[in-house]
C-alpha cells in the first residue's frame, strides 16, 4: 500500500497531463478524488508492503524501499483533508482555467513529496521529497498575480534553499562518518557522537527549523501565506510547512536526534521562542492572513515544545497537536479567503459584524479559533493539555508554564479577530454581504466538525493513539 | 592535492565574481565557471561520471539555457548599472571577510574525517546505486523537473499572455 499511496497521485499527474485541452478545467475533480482516496485509505487500510515481483525485471521502477507507521499515517491524513480542503477553495477562487490546471498539478506533486516524507526511512531520501514539496509550494504562492505574490515566492525560495544546503552538508557528513544515511545508521553515529556527527546532526536540525519557520527562521511564512492565492494559504499553512519542516522533526526527534541532553534542550528553547515569538507577532497584526500566519509559527512553536516534553508521552502530543492544527489553520484559512472573496480586502480594521451577513463563516471561524485557543471540549484543548502534561511530567516546568501562558495571548489575539471581523454592529458598506459559496462553506463546515467531533470523542480515543498509534 | 587545491580556490573565487557582479551574462559564465572548477575537482578525486555530468549540464546545459534567456532581455542604462554596482559592493564587501574568517577558523580544526566513503552497497557501480538502490530518490528528482516546467508555466503566464 506504501508504494501505491506514491504512485497513485504520480498516475493522476500523467492522467492530467494526456487530457484534452477542453478536459483540463476538470483538472480538480481528479486531484480531488486522489486526495480524498489518500483520506479514506489512511483511515481504512493497513500499509503493508506490496508484492510487486509479478512485474518481473521491472520491478526496481517501482518497489521503492518505503515504511509506514502510525506517524506515517498522520501525514497520509492530514494531507488528504487539507488537500481536498484546498482544492474546494481552489475551485471557487482560482478564475483562470489556466491558474487552476497548474494549481490540480502542483497540489499532486507537492502531495506526492509530502507522502515520500511519510514513509522514507533515510535522510537522502527525506531531503529529497522535502525539496519537491517546498519547490512545487514555491511555485504554488507565485500562483496570484502581482509583485507581492512574487515577493513572497522569492523571500521562500531563498529561506528554502539555505535550508536545502544546509540539509545536504548534513547529509554528506553523515555518509562520511556514519558510513550511511538511513535512520538507523544515523541514529546509530548518533549513540557515539563525534564532533562531526555533531556537526552533522546540527546542520540538519537547523535546516529543518528553517523549513518550519522557527524563530528566528519565520520571516519567510508570513509573506508566503498572505500573498499566496487563497487555495495555496490553505494548503500551505494547513500542512506543507508543517509536512516540510515538523514532521521531519517529529520523525527524527524521538529516535534519531535523540532528545536526550542539549537536544531536548534545543528543541524546547527554540519551540517555546517559537509559540511565543509567533503569539505576539500575531497580536500586533491588522491582515487577517498575516495574524493567521504568525498563529501558525506559534502553534509550530507548540509541536516542538511537546517533543521536549516526557518521552512516553512528547510524541503523541506532538501528533494530536499536528492534527489538530492542521484541520484548524486550514479551516481558518479557508474562512479568511470566504472573507476575502466577499469582502475584497483581508484589512481587519475596516471589517465589522459580518457574521450577521455570513453566519456560517463567522460561527466556524469561532469553533476553529477557541479550539487553537485550547478551550474544551474543542479539539486543541486536548492537545495542549497534553503538551502541559509532557513538559510538567519531564520536569520542564518553566516551559510548561510558557505553554500555558502563550495559550491565554493565542485566545486575546482570536478574541481580537473575531471581535474585528465577525462581532459587533455590522458597518454599513457590509451591509449587502452575502454568505460564501459552497465552495468556501462545505469545507468550513466539515473542518469544523471535525474538530468538535475529536475534541468530543478524544478520551475515547486517546487509549488507541497511546496504545499503538502515533 | 596541490591541483585540487588551487582549483578551490578558483572555484570560491567564480563563485564569488558569480554573486557579486551586476551583469546577468556575466554571473552566467562566472557560474559556468564554478561549475567546470567543481568538475575538474570531481575528477581529480575519482568521480569520472560525476565529472562529465557536471560539466555537461551544469556548465555546458545549463549556461546555454541562462544566456538564451539574457539574450531576451534589455540591458539598463549605463547610469543605472554604475549606481547599482556601487551600492552592492557595499552590500556585499563582508562576504570575503567572512569566507576568509571561516577559512581561518576550520584550519584550526584538526578532527579526524573518514574521508574514504563507504562502498554504496552492490557492486558499487553508479548505475547500480541510482537504479537499483536509489531509484526513490530518481523519482524525487522527476517530480522537481515537473514541478519546474509548472514554475516556468507560472512565472511566464505574463509574457505568454502578451505574446498571444
Amino acid at each position: 500500500m506504501s508504494d501505491v499511496i506514491l504512485l497513485l497521485p504520480f498516475a493522476a499527474l500523467i492522467v492530467l497531463n494526456i487530457l484534452p485541452r477542453g478536459a483540463r478545467a476538470h483538472a480538480w475533480i481528479v486531484a480531488a478524488a486522489v486526495f480524498g482516496l489518500q483520506t479514506a485509505a489512511a483511515i481504512l487500510l493497513p500499509f503493508n508492503v506490496v508484492d510487486w515481483s509479478f512485474l518481473g525485471p521491472f520491478e526496481k521502477v517501482v518497489g521503492f524501499t518505503l515504511r509506514a507507521d502510525g506517524l506515517s499515517v498522520l501525514l497520509l491524513l492530514t494531507a488528504g483533508i487539507a488537500g481536498l480542503a484546498s482544492i474546494m477553495v481552489g475551485r471557487a477562487s482560482l478564475g483562470q482555467p489556466r491558474a487552476r490546471f497548474a494549481f490540480a498539478n502542483l497540489v499532486l506533486i507537492a502531495l506526492i513529496g509530502m507522502n515520500g516524507i511519510a514513509m522514507v526511512r533515510d535522510l537522502f531520501s527525506l531531503y529529497v521529497f522535502i525539496e519537491v514539496t517546498s519547490v512545487a509550494a514555491v511555485i504554488l504562492v507565485a500562483l496570484r498575480d502581482g509583485e507581492a505574490a512574487f515577493e513572497g515566492a522569492w523571500k521562500y525560495l531563498l529561506l528554502s534553499a539555505v535550508a536545502s544546503v544546509l540539509m545536504l552538508a548534513s547529509v554528506a557528513l553523515f555518509l562520511l562518518t556514519a558510513g550511511g544515511v538511513s535512520f538507523d545508521e544515523a541514529a546509530a553515529a548518533l549513540a557515539a557522537p563525534t564532533p562531526e556527527v555533531w556537526i552533522a546532526a546540527a546542520l540538519f536540525l537547523c535546516g529543518l527549523f528553517v523549513k518550519s519557520a522557527m524563530v528566528p527562521f519565520h520571516g519567510w511564512l508570513a509573506d508566503a501565506y498572505s500573498e499566496a492565492p487563497p487555495a495555496v494559504s490553505v494548503f500551505l499553512a494547513g500542512i506543507v510547512t508543517k509536512a516540510s519542516g515538523i514532521f521531519a522533526l517529529m520523525r527524527l526527534a524521538p529516535g534519531v536526534l535523540s532528545p536526550a541532553g542539549p537536544g531536548r534542550m534545543i528543541l524546547l528553547v527554540v519551540g517555546a521562542a517559537t509559540a511565543v515569538g509567533g503569539a505576539l507577532l500575531s497580536l500586533t497584526q491588522t491582515d487577517m492572513k498575516r495574524m493567521l500566519a504568525y498563529s501558525s509559527v506559534s502553534q509550530m512553536g507548540y509541536i516542538i515544545m511537546a517533543l521536549g516534553g516526557q518521552p512516553a508521552l512528547a510524541l503523541a502530543a506532538a501528533a494530536v497537536h499536528f492534527f489538530n492544527h492542521t484541520v484548524s489553520k486550514a479551516q481558518l484559512f479557508t474562512n479568511a479567503a470566504a472573507v476575502e472573496s466577499r469582502l475584497g480586502t483581508r484589512d481587519m480594521d475596516r471589517m465589522g459584524g459580518i457574521a450577521s451577513r455570513m453566519p456560517v463563516t463567522g460561527g466556524t471561524s469561532a469553533v476553529a479559533t477557541l479550539s487553537v485557543a485550547g478551550l474544551p471540549p474543542l479539539a486543541g484543548f486536548w492537545s495542549k493539555l497534553l503538551i502541559v502534561i509532557a513538559l510538567w511530567n519531564a520536569g520542564q516546568v518553566v516551559f510548561a508554564v510558557i505553554a500555558v501562558l502563550t495559550s491565554l495571548v493565542t485566545l486575546a489575539y482570536f478574541l481580537s479577530l473575531q471581535r474585528k471581523v465577525f462581532f459587533g454592529t455590522i458597518l454599513p458598506e457590509w451591509s449587502e454581504v452575502r454568505e460564501a459559496g459552497p465552495g468556501y462553506v462545505v469545507p468550513a463546515l466539515a473542518l469544523a466538525a471535525i474538530t468538535v467531533a475529536v475534541g468530543l470523542g478524544f478520551p475515547f480515543l486517546l487509549p488507541i493513539l497511546l496504545g499503538g498509534g502515533a | 592535492m596541490i591541483v585540487i587545491t588551487v582549483v578551490l580556490v578558483l572555484m570560491v573565487l567564480a563563485a564569488l565574481w558569480a554573486s557579486l557582479t551586476t551583469l546577468l551574462l556575466r554571473a552566467a559564465i562566472a557560474l559556468a565557471l564554478t561549475s567546470a572548477m567543481l568538475a575538474v575537482v570531481m575528477y581529480s578525486l575519482g568521480a569520472t561520471l560525476a565529472a562529465v555530468l557536471e560539466l555537461s549540464v551544469c556548465a555546458g546545459l545549463i549556461s546555454v539555457v541562462f544566456v538564451s534567456v539574457i539574450s531576451l532581455t534589455q540591458r539598463k542604462p549605463f547610469k543605472d548599472y554604475v549606481t547599482r554596482r556601487m551600492s552592492r559592493m557595499r552590500r556585499f564587501w563582508p562576504l570575503p571577510l567572512v569566507l576568509i574568517a571561516i577559512g581561518v577558523a576550520l584550519s584550526f580544526v584538526h578532527a579526524p574525517v573518514q574521508v574514504a566513503l563507504p562502498l554504496p552497497g552492490g557492486d558499487g557501480d553508479v548505475r547500480t546505486v541510482l537504479w537499483n538502490l536509489r531509484q526513490l530518490d530518481l523519482f524525487g528528482q522527476i517530480l522537481i523537473l515537473l514541478a519546474g516546467v509548472f514554475g516556468v508555466l507560472v512565472f511566464f503566464k505574463k509574457e505568454a499572455k502578451d505574446g498571444d
